[in-house]
């Protein structure tokens, strides 16, 4: 096995050494960090594993997971510098030069840990979802230390930690807004607009000319932007949810339709044929063949609109709300420059977000398990 | 040869003109949208009635349908504003404003695809570039890849506002911010249908470019890159697309003075739906024209590399 | 063979069928005259476009015929569609996905109507009768080619016809596959005596398998010799190496470079 020097752990040692040479220099606690001794503790250890692990050149899955524990350790260091010792504000550039290292250490790490591959699913699944786990968690880290190192006013952009307490502390309201937005107007403007999106593409279907006029308007309408109806609907259905709900009927009527048109003509030639060698009737052909093979549209539509739903119902609170709802506090709050709080209701929106289409895409993995893309011997 | 042959058997009449129009989608298309606008006319008379007749009972004049179909195309501030109406408000502030005017919707359209278009272009070259560095670097794709595809169900749109007002407040203002949303909007798709695309050549492919030992280099640019172009396009016209929600929206919530967002949002302020409808429909028209335009440019490109006939 | 004095199951006379194109018009079928009686195997043999896929098509009313007459079982095809007169195996297997084995051969007798004890009879009848019992919860995707073909063929028996239209049905499969079911496929005729029509493009499956061999012709599609061969129904894959095997499959040889133009 030839050896090559490994470049992210020599990287980490230039930074972590020329940061403890800088920190013995200028051992001066009145410019900062440099000169506390936890700091050049971690200083030291950091710039012996980077100095080691370049020598060894090791790149196993274990070897990863043994950096990404220094790389957490060197990261609570660092926080604890922070806020423990009050250091925020006032880090020096042996601060940063601290966390370009673990940076450096933490791409070796997680290269380390990409590159494992193993038979067992359940293990690789394990390791596929640490991955971008434990990348988050860097970036979280990141934008944490960056906003307190810097002191970048809370109103411009508030570290994480501030918006988990704002979160923490607000969980009555933000329930409240989710009540509104999600549980009445997406959920009520989804099933009318996906309902009625499908059962009018059932319709057009049975008229080729329709279908053929439809198609390529209902295509060109996905890329209009519709969320523009938002302030006529609240001007017809008034402030409370419905306006919202209308919003949604009409951003998801669309890529229903179009998509559910598109499936029921997925059915192949042979597939009809055999159909048509068994005299079956109309219906027959719908509900034994047709459908079935439109599934996997019809679900690549309710995906599409579960975003699309969230985003309508959103941007159309931004005309004019009852005082509660998502969007309502996400532009009343920055008014207010209340950004922690805007934040809060923004992870409370990617979690039903990604929770709403998470539970369309269990569904679809249900009832189209024998689609090319799901299939397993 | 006989393979490819359309089969049509001689049952039917001959074709005339009139069946050849309705065979393609020219006519369909065109009789969808006569319907269209004819359900229209209809809302607008069922939707305007009743401040009509409530005008009529008032004045305690007699009046007939024909009469009431007549006044409620033509009210001030109606519910529903006519097609025509529409029109005609767009022909005034189109054509017959100077385009510097403020009250020139080439002036606010100007405005919005602007900066549409700027963070359309960002956001498409980082979208690129990061999908370059995702097929390339396999910790990128197993850090950076679920999140780029959760972030699509997610609704960022959401951040619109804040990045508005938060921007605003460090001096930062007009065209930048808004350009910013649409960025983020584009960058996306672009990442994901890209990646898609450098990763469409087959395994034939690949081995065959492999077994002239070709660089990672040489093989993108002869291999990867020509197999993503019509992915790339297909990611090009929902981007620009994106960008424009994009930029609309982050005029609304914020009081901007100029832009299709801005207008929408007046409009509705002072209860003008002539205005909105007609910012609307440009709105509409911009974007099509735009995917349009994107599409027409795929069309050469593709048929220049010999991908469609 | 006997078969001369037993009832027709397919008439054509004069038949014909043009397809109208962009290039003109395409004569897919050429005044063909034809009787299939009961009991035959008969094989229709050609090169791409002659017309065969699209006769066996006619007659399964999948395709109409623009001039000339075609009777199937006595009655025109639609008719004998409606009644479920033959049933049809395609190139590809064509089996649903999202049905598991048994619900996929169940497929047209569900459309039939029929209740579900007997369904689940002739399911288990049928899937016996190509060796593909024990297979009945298992999805199409999980078979291999050959498999999923013989479910097919299963889901063409179920419906009990007096006639199997086969349309290249084992084009799509390896050799070695394709030898193992023709021998299958010569049994299940010898046991069932049902009427075959089969459409191929391997000399030596038309052959191995015929009562009847049809040659036919492109541009137009045309029939150019009928053969009649006479071999022993309880024929195995050795029969390929005798002598009035390779004298029969050398006069198809001849009949379609007869038929056949090299030029284009």
């Amino acid at each position: 096995m030839s050896r090559r020097p490994d470049l992210f752990c020599l990287a980490a040692l230039a930074f972590s050494g020329a940061a403890l040479v800088m920190d013995l220099l200028f051992s001066d606690p009145a410019t900062g960090i440099a000169g506390a001794p936890l700091f050049t503790a971690a200083l030291a250890l950091l710039c012996s594993v980077a100095g080691w692990w370049s020598w060894k050149s090791a790149t196993t899955p274990g070897h990863g997971l043994a950096l990404v524990v220094v790389v957490i350790g060197g990261a609570v260091v660092a926080l604890v510098l922070l806020y423990g010792y009050g250091y925020a504000g006032q880090v020096s550039a042996t601060f940063w030069l601290f966390i370009l290292a673990l940076w450096a250490l933490a791409w070796r790490g997680i290269d380390c840990l990409a590159a494992f591959s193993s038979l067992n699913a359940t293990r690789q699944r394990l390791v596929d979802t640490l991955i971008p786990v434990l990348f988050g968690a860097w970036l979280l880290f990141l934008w944490e230390v960056l906003v307190a190192g810097f002191e970048v006013p809370h109103v411009l952009l508030p570290p994480p930690s501030a918006i988990a307490a704002r979160f923490a502390g607000s969980l009555d309201i933000l329930r409240a807004d989710f009540y509104q937005t999600f549980m009445k107007a997406v959920l009520a403007g989804y099933v009318i607009g996906c309902g009625s999106g499908f059962a009018v593409a059932v319709l057009v279907d049975r008229v080729p000319f329709l279908q053929r006029g439809l198609l390529p308007l209902g295509n060109l309408v996905s890329a209009l932007p519709i969320v523009g109806v938002a302030p006529i609907m609240v001007m017809w259905f008034g402030f409370d949810w419905q306006s919202k709900a209308a919003v949604v009927v009409i951003m998801t009527f669309f890529p229903m339709l179009v998509n559910t048109v598109t499936g029921l003509s997925e059915a192949g030639a042979l597939e009809r044929d055999l159909m048509r060698s068994y005299g079956a009737g109309y219906w027959q052909n719908l509900f034994k063949l047709r459908l079935p093979a439109a599934l996997p549209f019809i679900f690549n539509a309710l995906k599409i609109n579960s975003t699309l739903a969230m985003i309508g119902a959103i941007v159309a609170e931004f005309f004019g709300t009852p005082t509660v709802g998502m969007g309502f506090r996400i532009s009343t709050e920055v008014g207010r420059m209340n950004v922690d709080m805007v934040w809060a209701e923004i992870v409370v929106a990617a979690i039903a977000g990604s929770a709403f289409y998470g539970v369309m895409a269990l569904l679809e993995r249900k009832f189209t398990f024998w689609h090319a893309s799901y299939r397993q011997n | 040869m006989m393979t490819s042959v359309t089969q049509q058997p001689l049952v039917q009449p001959p074709a005339g003109i009139g069946t050849r129009l309705f065979a393609g989608n020219t006519g369909p298309v065109t009789v969808i949208l006569l319907l269209f606008v004819a359900i229209w006319y209809a809302g607008a008379v069922y939707l305007n009635a009743p401040w009509q007749i409530d005008i009529y009972e008032r004045a305690k004049v007699d009046w007939t349908l024909g009469d009431l179909v007549h006044e409620t195309l033509r009210q001030e501030r109606p519910v529903l504003p006519a097609p025509h109406q529409v029109l005609v408000e767009m022909n005034e502030t189109i054509f017959g404003k100077r385009i510097t005017s403020k009250r020139s919707l080439v002036y606010h359209t100007w405005v919005t695809l602007s900066s549409a278009f700027l963070g359309f272009v960002i956001g498409t070259l980082l979208g690129g570039l990061i999908a370059v560095g995702i097929v390339h670097v396999v910790s990128l794709e197993k850090s950076l890849m679920p999140w780029v595809i959760s972030s699509q169900t997610i609704p960022i749109l959401a951040l619109a506002p804040m990045i508005i007002v938060v921007l605003g407040a460090i001096g930062l203002k007009g065209l930048v911010p808004k350009a910013i949303i649409s960025t983020y909007l584009c960058f996306f798709p672009v990442t994901i249908g890209m990646v898609k695309g450098l990763r469409s050549p087959n395994p034939l492919q690949m081995d065959l470019i492999r077994t002239y030992s070709a660089s990672k280099w040489q093989i993108f640019w002869m291999l990867r890159f020509p197999s993503s172009v019509p992915f790339l396009f297909t990611s090009l016209k929902v981007a620009i697309a994106a960008s424009l929600v994009g930029a609309i929206v982050g005029e609304m919530p914020t009081g901007a003075q100029a832009g299709l967002g801005a207008r929408l949002l007046a409009g509705s302020y002072y209860g003008q739906t002539i205005q909105i409808w007609s910012a609307l429909v440009t709105a509409a028209l911009v974007a099509a024209l735009m995917v349009a335009l994107i599409g027409w440019i795929e069309r050469l490109t593709l048929k220049r590399m010999g991908l469609q006939p | 063979m006997p078969e001369t004095t037993k009832r027709n199951v397919v008439t054509c006379e004069d038949l014909s069928l043009t397809f109208e194109t962009a290039d003109g018009p395409v004569f897919a079928l050429s005044e063909i005259n034809l009787q299939v009686s009961q009991g035959e195997f008969v094989s229709f043999i050609g090169p791409s476009g002659c017309g065969k896929t699209t006769l066996l098509r006619t007659i399964a009313d999948l395709e109409k015929s623009t001039s000339g007459s075609i009777l199937v079982n006595g009655v025109t095809p639609e008719a004998a569609r409606m009644n479920r007169d033959y049933g049809y195996v395609f190139q590809a297997s064509a089996l649903y996905p999202w049905r598991t084995i048994e619900n996929n051969v169940a497929l047209p007798l569900e459309i039939m109507g029929l209740a579900k004890a007997e369904r689940d009879a002739r399911v288990a009848k049928n899937l016996a009768l190509v060796d593909l019992l024990g297979f009945e919860n298992k999805f199409p995707w999980q078979l291999s080619g050959g498999m999923q073909q013989r479910v097919s063929i299963a889901r063409a028996l179920c419906l009990e016809p007096e006639l199997l239209l086969m349309d290249e049905p084992f084009g799509a499969l390896d050799e070695i596959v394709r030898d193992h079911l023709n021998e299958q496929l010569l049994r299940l005729w010898n046991k069932t005596n049902k009427t075959v029509i089969f459409v191929t493009h391997s000399i030596p499956e038309a052959v191995f398998l015929s009562t009847k061999i049809v040659v036919m012709s492109p541009r137009p599609g045309r029939i150019i010799d009928v053969i009649d061969c006479g071999f022993a129904r309880d024929r195995t894959l050795e029969f390929r190496e005798s002598p009035e095997f390779l004298e029969v499959a050398h006069r198809v040889r001849e009949g379609l470079r007869a038929g056949h133009s090299y030029d284009d």
